[in-house]
């Protein structure tokens, strides 16, 4: 290879420049502020509202899930577990709350996969801002998708005739409940969308553990017709004491330690996936 | 007190696996120049930029903006830059005033100053007309102008533009062109890529050209045509000469084969020394080789590209004899027209 480096000589002749680079330097923070990353983190939402304004059919699955299986589940297998329908309706609805919800966080891992691989993100990477932002503010805006799709859910449950024995009170606290533990455990799906090759992958790694876990739960049959080794699953199973503590708010309006146990486990899912998808959103580049 | 420059890079590299992308890279950019990346596709320019622009680790050597460590200290260093991508990076779903306006947010500003930041560089890139249209319905030019545009929310010190005009039609390159001057008449340093050796010369103060991970060279494209020769004896050969002939005819005279155009019938022979301009065409004239026009010009720096890398303009292997000046088929010899890409991607 015949290496020619010329000795650099005088550039064009221009008028001094008027940015000061050296104040420029001197004007940077060494990180985002807290007050930066709120800012951001609200701007990113903004953004994600947008889009689910420009495109509402990403609601249909949300809107969908719950009307069609509260339906299904409450025919098929009313009489054969309860009796009736009418008796069923109080065991299923906070089941199929908890099996909507969950079924939304994984459109929130999907999605964030498929937002990463676009263009835009780029200029996110490029800019000086928190690297949660860009996580965390679509999940603020999915928030919407939560409080719908339990909405709704209890909704379907009027019309076929529930009456929640907690009154609305008791209702409104198991929605929120339930938003919360959506929302919290969809870190944990943010967590396999930053890791995943594709959108497709992250379906498929989530359905993996969501079936299990919404099914092999106390969702839509009492655990004490299970077989033992079952019944000790669906125990320490998550989603067993979401569903029980929508339940016990739901139907008798009371705060449980069920409650509790769902709460706190909401807030490991937290603890331990923020950092970790934050992580593996900054590696992978 | 010397001033820091805007970009200074010692050694450094990127692996992919086994491969090195950049190799052992050194790069020093002045404040308020426009200097020039070139080099083939794949030469590395794209990785060298992101690594620049905290968009890719290094995995080797060290790299400064503004005195800055882009490894130490990536948000400080994302503070003073601006980047605008190869690939347009805006927001389709968004229309070009709320993708500025959220870039402005994202970066501090107020609602108010980010929505009137927008409009101005709205305004600035002549996209007013554009400004609520969604990004999915723009054109391609449209596209790379709301990039740049919103790369400079912030007025930041540092651009990298990384091929700012590819795919761009001669006009819309042009208003390109003189966009970037109108940056560094403004106190901005640019940084930018191109694989068109004819914008580098025209627009950078400086051109450093890379091949195949490697710098080759670096100087102001004056320095580097005066590498090849000091001037290209340019032949239009009269329709119907014998082209084969022709080359012989030039090699027997200089001892190397001249860059040929086959469509245009169009030959440019660097010269050494413009006094041999006479014996090849003395010699022309003797071969009965008859010729339509002739020009003595400074080279252009496609010759500096073959005389630098030996292997033309592809990424290939083969080509080059480890002559000096190897025999190339370069398309589109009209230097200083920006309309033609004066490298073709492949052969
Ligand atoms: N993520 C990656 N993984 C593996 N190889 C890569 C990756 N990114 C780039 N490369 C390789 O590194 C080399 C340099 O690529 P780069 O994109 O920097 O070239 P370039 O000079 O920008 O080319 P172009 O003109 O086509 O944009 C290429 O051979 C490319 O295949
Ligand atoms: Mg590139």
């Amino acid at each position: 290879m015949n290496t020619l480096v010329a000795e650099p000589s005088a550039a064009r002749p221009r008028s001094a420049p008027a940015v000061d680079p050296a104040a420029a330097v001197a004007r940077t923070r060494a990180r985002p502020g807290l007050g930066d990353t709120f800012n951001q983190t609200f701007a990113m939402a903004w953004r994600a509202l947008k889009k689910m304004r420009r495109n509402p059919e990403q609601f249909f699955d949300v809107a969908l899930q719950p009307l069609l299986f509260t339906a299904m589940f409450a025919y098929v297998f009313g009489g054969a577990i309860s009796g009736d329908v009418d008796s069923y309706l109080p065991l299923l609805i906070p089941g199929i709350v908890a099996q909507t919800v969950l079924t939304t966080c994984m459109a929130t891992g999907v999605q964030m996969r498929e937002d990463m691989d676009k263009g835009v993100f780029d200029r996110f990477r490029s800019l000086p801002m928190s690297r949660i932002a860009p996580l965390a503010g679509p999940m603020m805006a999915d928030l919407i998708r939560y409080l719908i799709a339990a909405v709704l859910t209890y909704l379907m449950g009027l019309i076929l005739g529930y009456r929640p024995g907690g009154g609305v009170l008791g209702v409104v606290g198991a929605v929120l409940l339930a938003v919360f533990t959506g929302w919290a455990l969809a870190w944990a799906f943010t967590w396999i969308g930053t890791l995943a090759r594709s959108a497709r992958s992250v379906q498929g790694i989530s359905m993996m553990i969501l079936f299990p876990l919404t099914f092999l739960s106390n969702a839509f049959v009492p655990a004490d017709t299970l077989p033992g080794w079952l019944e000790s699953f669906t125990r320490i199973n998550p989603v067993s004491h979401l569903v029980s503590g929508t339940r016990d708010l739901a139907n008798n309006g009371v705060i449980t330690a069920q409650v509790g146990w769902t709460l706190l486990a909401g807030l490991a899912v937290i603890v331990i996936f923020m950092p970790l998808s934050v992580a593996s959103y900054k590696r992978h580049l | 007190m010397t001033a820091t420059p805007a970009v200074r890079a010692d050694g450094l590299v990127k692996r992919f696996g086994d491969f090195r992308a950049v190799d052992r890279i050194d790069l020093e950019v002045r404040h308020g120049e426009i200097f020039g990346v070139l080099g083939p596709n794949g030469a590395g320019k794209t990785t060298m930029l992101k690594m620049l622009a905290t968009l890719l680790p290094i995995d080797g050597g060290r790299a400064e903006i503004f005195g800055v460590d882009v490894a130490a200290q990536p948000h400080r260093v994302r503070q003073l830059i601006g980047v605008t991508g190869q690939y347009a990076s805006v927001d389709e779903d968004l229309s070009a005033t709320e993708n500025l306006w959220l870039f402005g947010r994202l970066q501090g500003l107020k609602a108010a100053d980010a929505r009137a930041t927008a409009r101005r560089l709205l305004e600035q890139f002549g996209l007013e007309d554009a400004a609520e249209r969604k990004i999915s319905a723009f054109s391609g030019g449209m596209r790379r102008r709301l990039d740049l545009a919103a790369s400079l929310i912030t007025r930041p010190p540092l651009i990298f533009l990384d091929e700012p005009t590819t795919g761009l039609d001669p006009r819309t390159r042009g208003q390109m062109w003189n966009t970037i001057r109108g940056l560094v008449e403004d106190g901005c340093t640019v940084l930018l890529t191109t694989q068109y050796l004819d914008e580098a010369d025209q627009l950078a103060d400086r051109v450093c050209v890379i091949d195949q991970g490697r710098k080759v060279a670096e100087g102001t494209p004056d320095e580097l045509k005066t590498q090849v020769g000091d001037s290209t004896l340019q032949l239009q050969l009269a329709p119907g000469a014998d082209q084969a002939l022709a080359r012989e005819v030039v090699f027997r005279v200089l001892g190397e084969e001249p860059v040929t155009t086959p469509e245009s019938g169009r030959m440019n022979v660097p010269l050494d020394v413009a006094d041999r301009a006479a014996d090849v065409l003395i010699a022309l004239r003797e071969a009965a080789v008859s010729i339509s026009s002739v020009s003595v010009a400074k080279p252009s720096l496609d010759e500096v590209f073959l005389a630098l890398t030996g292997h033309g303009t592809d990424t290939g292997t083969g080509t080059g004899t480890g002559t000096a000046r190897p025999a190339g088929v370069v398309p589109g010899q009209d230097t200083n027209s920006p309309d033609k890409p004066v490298m073709e991607k492949a052969r």
